[in-house]
């Protein structure tokens, strides 16, 4: 079977498997579509939290973006990892003592305010927005690469999917169906990866092979025949071709800093992430499934700084100095001419030599846009005015995971598993996102603020409703990305970090910090985060203007800090919290009695 | 047993938070040596050794960190049950 036939028939089969999980476990109660009963078991909880976790984004682009940044690229690893550890530390088992079933009814029952409660449903409800639009567009991309179907058919098929398993499992749906979405997505990354790693370096473990010497089929041309190790030649390459080395970093260490910390914070702030901890039977459940769910995430989040340095060897190795067309000297790899008709990668001729020069720069202004004919070697021809570097060779950073299955000469069934891997990721993010904006509407802003009366069955059918139209808006903004979506990443993680988290801890952790002291602070929080990121981002603001050279993606982190300064200097300052909301803190405390998570 | 006494009860719980307090203190700040510290602020003076072929500062930046953070947790799981049940809060 060709690699077509394989990828419809593994993609067919993995959307077949998450139908049946769906119709399976369908919920029948608000509890079950809320928290999935809250009887998940900690290991599957955590097996689920790590594929809502990671995204198209995690599967994708982050191996490319760490492979073209380097040791900079860590500021992602160490951002999206650490957080957990906040989480299982300082939150997760707190709010799974506390109950209920979302971040705002924590936020407006312990600040006993609604204000507190709308601010915190309307960040729940940006922040997913943000993220599932690029989910949706990601699971359109998958499509329109594997299986040459429009993107707009492909966001419209996975809209169809998560709308079936989401709108009728809710929570207890979405989370057996990522715990299959999990195996599939780790063994489709791990895979290709083993075999670069064997490839380059003879060790067959990629978290060890990118430490080792350079070695095999692909590894052995490169060192020449001398003992080096491959960070170290990667570095020689970096330093002769003009770009910044490897193994350390470009951006001044204030900026990784407070990246790093940004992206921490968030994690731990994120609702999806949060919500999945009220899943759990008990607050000793919700502690070790953040140690699953880390211990999951881990396997990946280790092995793609070790596919960003073995791409990168393999992609100057082969293809710098080499000819386009076969004739005299190194030719460029098969693989090339493929990921060049896909309009990925794209070569300038500037010398007129023949070969490709790769170096430091863009080759040219802005995507590459091709003409018909083809050059005198063959070669797509390039439209783009050209830069007045020595640089040829642009290539889209996503390839770097896309194509490695390829590059190694994987067998088709192998290039197949990839496709339904990045989808399950995506699909696994996109869900567990539409369910937060889903319970964000129905629960906390119906019943908990608009309809107290509500009836369980109205309320459960409002969910499933909110779910549905919340799914069709993803869509459209997958359909029409909105041209900023990259930019308001930094939204998200900024907007988690500076509003929920110092909120949140604030609640457990301090029993004098009262309703006046936390909007307040939150308010702070967001405003300058807010006016941060859109003045840098949308306004034109120069990077040489940068407070302390701290960029928007790292701004979140001094909006925390401001949150938490004005949220306890309020709080001093204005009456303490009723006495029962005192009570509520100490309860929250310590683990003994915590049932299901209740309604109310 | 009797009941214990309202005052009994609330030093039992004072002590309780009191040493989990001290051991987020502990966790969190092995956390942001080995992240903060040896991956950022430390790392270019670390990348001067090796570890294999790895520059220490490098490594810990993209392997030793996330490795140390998922044994953190566990640690933490441990500890924590071990006083809940110590404590006499831990869940029945």
């Amino acid at each position: 079977m060709d690699v077509q036939t394989w990828t419809f028939a593994l993609v067919i089969a993995s959307f077949a498997l998450y139908v049946g999980i769906a119709v399976w476990s369908r919920a029948g109660s608000t509890k079950d579509f809320y928290v999935a009963g809250g009887g998940v078991s900690p290991l599957a909880n955590g097996m689920a939290t790590a594929a809502d976790w990671m995204s198209a984004a995690s599967f994708i682009s982050m191996a490319g973006l760490i492979s073209f940044s380097g040791y900079d690229g860590s500021v992602y690893l160490m951002g999206w990892t650490g957080g957990y550890v906040l989480l299982a530390l300082l939150l997760a088992p707190y709010l799974r003592k506390f109950g209920k079933f979302t971040v705002p009814d924590f936020v407006g029952d312990r600040y006993y305010s609604q204000t507190a409660r709308l601010v915190a449903v309307v960040c729940a409800i940006f922040v997913s927005f943000t993220y599932v639009a690029g989910q949706m567009r990601g699971v359109g991309v998958v499509f329109s690469r594997f299986l040459e179907v429009d993107i707009e058919i492909g966001v419209l098929i996975g809209m169809a999917i998560v709308l079936f398993y989401a709108v009728l499992g809710g929570m207890k749906g979405i989370t057996y169906t990522q715990v299959a979405q999990y195996v599939i997505l780790i063994f489709a990354f791990m895979l290709p990866a083993i075999f670069i790693s064997v490839m380059l370096t003879n060790v067959p473990i990629p978290q060890l092979g990118f430490g080792s010497m350079l070695g095999g089929e692909l590894g052995a041309p490169l060192a020449g025949g001398d003992a080096v190790y491959l960070l170290d030649k990667l570095d020689q390459l970096h330093r002769e071709l003009g770009f910044a080395a490897y193994t350390s970093g470009a951006k001044p260490m204030i900026d990784v800093f407070c990246i790093t910390m940004a992206l921490m914070v968030g994690t731990a702030g994120l609702p999806h992430v949060i919500i999945r901890f009220y899943t759990v039977p008990k607050v000793k459940d919700a502690r070790i499934s953040a140690g699953w769910a880390l211990l999951f995430i881990a396997i990946l989040y280790t092995t793609a700084p070790a596919v960003a340095a073995f791409a990168r060897t393999n992609l100057i190795g082969s293809v710098n100095e080499a000819s386009y067309a076969s004739g005299s000297g190194a030719t460029v790899p098969p693989w090339f001419q493929t990921w060049e008709n896909t309009g990925l990668i794209a070569w300038l001729d500037k010398n007129g030599d023949g070969r490709i020069q790769y170096r430091a720069g863009s080759p040219f202004d802005g995507k590459p846009t091709f003409a018909e004919a083809r050059g005198p070697v063959g070669q797509r021809m390039v439209g783009n005015a050209p830069t007045d570097n020595g640089n040829e060779l642009y290539i889209d950073r996503d390839i770097m995971v896309l194509a490695n299955p390829e590059i190694a000469n994987l067998p088709a069934w192998i290039i197949a598993l990839v496709a339904a891997g990045a989808l399950a990721a995506a699909l696994s993010t996109a869900a567990g996102l539409l369910l937060v904006v889903s319970t964000a509407i129905s629960h906390d802003l119906l019943k908990r603020t608009l309809m107290p009366d509500i009836s369980e069955k109205k309320e459960l059918l409002a969910a499933r409703l909110a779910a549905s139209a919340a799914v069709i808006v993803a869509g459209y903004f997958g359909i029409n990305p909105p041209g900023f979506v990259a930019q308001v990443v930094a939204f998200a993680f900024g907007l988690a970090a500076s509003s929920f988290f110092p909120a949140i801890i604030l609640g457990i952790f301090v029993k004098r910090a009262n309703r006046e002291g936390v909007v307040a602070g939150m308010l702070v929080g967001i405003g300058f985060t807010m006016g941060y990121i859109v003045y840098f981002k949308f306004l034109g603001g120069a990077p040489s203007d940068y407070l302390f050279g701290i960029s928007p993606e790292g701004i979140g982190t001094v909006g925390m800090l401001m949150n938490f300064a004005v949220a306890g200097i309020v709080s001093r300052l204005t009456p303490p919290p009723p006495v029962e909301i005192q009570k509520l803190v100490e309860e929250i405390r310590v683990p003994r009695g915590a049932g299901g998570p209740t309604a109310h | 047993m009797a009941e214990r006494s309202e005052v009994d009860e609330r030093a039992a719980r004072d002590s309780y938070w009191k040493t989990n307090l001290r051991y987020l203190a502990v966790l969190l700040s092995i956390w942001f040596v080995v992240s903060y510290g040896c991956g950022i602020l430390f790392a270019d003076a670390l990348n001067q050794l090796r570890f294999f072929g790895f520059p220490l500062g490098f490594w810990f930046a993209q392997q030793g960190a996330i490795y140390v953070f998922v044994v953190l947790i566990f640690v933490y799981v441990k500890l924590m049950n071990r006083l809940d049940a110590r404590h006499g809060v831990d869940e029945r």
